[in-house]
């Protein structure tokens, strides 16, 4: 393998590609250090890393991505507070004390994005003004508690999708990617308690997303689905996999699916005030 | 014995490659060739079903992304057999939404496994061999006892391996599996106590769930796993 020839090759794509590397000297000897270190099979990789460095994200698309963050954290963390406060909505006992459990780890998603971001030398997004009805969609999101935990379903799903959206921006940065991973598996906990507690009033719904299932949320909910039906994953088919009895809503819910920024804004629109 | 027995039938069950190619793959895998693989086949024993048991030097999952996927697909081999031990040989006083739920985990679980075995291809590990001997099988308590610590495990596993992918493609894929468990670590927990979905036994004050590198998480699910792993190849950064 020629390394002259493929910083060549990329010489040609980018012209600044030493720049980036500090310099081509600095990039062979950084890359043959590299390669000696790895088996041949695995150089294609190990280049992969070397300009996922030069061409990483860089800290201003990090801070979007965290602000985008926080703009869903801010939303959830309302909503919960509101919800927690309003009288008469949610039962006492394990209903209030689950969704106080939650409203608490939206709030401290809040507050550890907020200082993260200003940690990375950024500024924080003010948090926007929301219309919990959807301009009246859910008019009785706070006095009638199957609305509210039907909302409380969209959003949690929604999140899950959005920072699984997201978690390939963050690949260049461990830390962020980490504590970015680390409130997602939280949304999805929340999730499928949301979802247990609104089987446990008489709803069609698991806690987990079958197909691209409502779960009996309104027809205007359809976006947040759209796409979790997906049964190949990399390629592979997953349904009846290798001979198996896996069933079409096994491999849909088997795993869950990423939304875009844009996805996710559409979604959020008619929430905010 | 009943479930030592059940656990022999669902193993044998399991659609591995594994008896076949097991040990072309790990010589392969180890970039040994010649006379150094006379080493590794004498330390290499015959376990029961035929697959290939490794020495002392273990199954090795292998360096870089490859590694990491091989990490995921022990891990899923475990839990798959685990839940479908569960599912032959259903703990007394099991509830009509508990076996729908168990089932279902079962069922994700195995795609899982499948999933990264087509993934890896050639370079998927052997199917392990479990040991559920400290699992009481009958009892509810032991068996959701084991799902919780399966689950909790398994959501921080691939919180933790996320930075150690460098494949974007695959650092989703693992996003999508890791909040299916983080829903099955809920729902189980729930079971237990309903409540305890994302209680301060694993969410920390900043509202974070947890991390565990492979080290950690290998070190734990060793009392499951009867087959030695290594992992010494698996990238720390």
């Amino acid at each position: 393998m020629n390394l002259h020839n493929i910083i060549d090759q990329f010489e040609k794509v980018d012209p600044e590609v030493y720049d980036r590397l500090d310099g081509r000297r600095a990039a062979l000897k950084k890359f043959s250090s590299f390669a000696g270190k790895v088996a041949l099979a695995a150089v294609p990789m190990a280049m992969g890393s070397m300009f996922k460095k030069a061409y990483g994200q860089s800290v201003t698309s990090i801070l979007d991505v965290l602000n985008y963050a926080l703009t869903l954290e801010y939303l959830e963390a309302e909503y919960y507070t509101m919800g927690a406060a309003a009288a008469g909505l949610v039962p006492a006992g394990d209903a209030a004390g689950a969704i106080a459990t939650i409203r608490d780890h939206e709030v401290a998603h809040v507050n550890f994005l907020k200082t993260a971001i200003q940690g990375a030398g950024g500024t924080p997004v003010a948090k926007p003004n929301f219309d919990f009805t959807a301009k009246g969609a859910f008019a009785d999101v706070f006095s009638n508690y199957d609305t509210f935990l039907a909302v409380a379903q969209a959003f949690e799903d929604t999140g899950v999708r959005a920072y699984k959206g997201q978690a390939a921006k963050l690949i260049s940065n461990n830390d962020v990617l980490t504590a970015a991973l680390n409130i997602h598996s939280v949304e999805a906990r929340h999730a499928a308690h949301i979802r247990s507690m609104r089987r446990a009033r008489g709803a069609d719904v698991k806690p987990w997303i079958t197909n691209n299932d409502l779960g009996g949320l309104p027809p205007a909910t359809a976006p947040i689905y759209a796409g979790e039906e997906n049964v190949t994953q990399a390629g592979v088919a997953i349904t009846s996999i290798n001979g198996l009895d896996i069933s079409t809503s096994d491999a849909s819910e088997a795993f869950d699916e990423p939304l875009t920024e844009q996805q996710v804004l559409a979604i959020v629109t008619p929430f905010l005030a | 014995m009943e479930i030592i027995n059940g656990r022999k039938r669902e193993l044998s069950e399991q659609p591995l490659n594994a008896s076949s190619v097991s040990r072309r793959n790990f010589l392969r895998f180890t970039g040994m060739a010649g006379a150094s693989a006379a080493l590794i086949i004498t330390g290499c024993g015959k376990t029961d079903n035929g697959e290939g048991e490794m020495g002392n030097s273990g199954v090795n999952l292998g360096s870089s992304d490859v590694g990491i996927l091989n990490y995921a697909y022990a891990l899923e081999q475990l839990e798959a057999a685990f839940y479908t031990q569960v599912a032959l040989t259903p703990y007394s006083g099991i509830s009509a939404m508990e076996q729908q739920y168990l089932n279902e985990i079962r069922d994700h679980e195995i795609a899982h496994r499948e999933f990264f075995k087509n993934a890896l291809g050639t370079n998927a590990i052997p199917g392990l061999e479990v040991d559920f001997t400290s699992i009481n099988f009958s009892s509810r308590d032991s068996v959701l006892a084991t799902a919780k610590t399966f689950e909790d495990l398994g959501v921080s596993a691939y919180n933790g391996a996320g930075k150690l992918l460098t494949n974007p493609d695959y650092l989703l894929l693992a996003g999508k599996i890791v909040s299916v468990e983080a829903r099955h670590a809920a729902t189980i927990r729930d079971l237990i106590s309903n409540g305890t979905f994302a209680d301060n036994t694993v969410i920390d004050a900043n509202g974070l769930d947890k991390s565990r590198s492979p080290m950690e998480v290998l070190q734990a699910a060793a009392t499951y796993i009867k087959t030695k792993i290594n992992a010494s190849n698996l990238p720390t950064d």
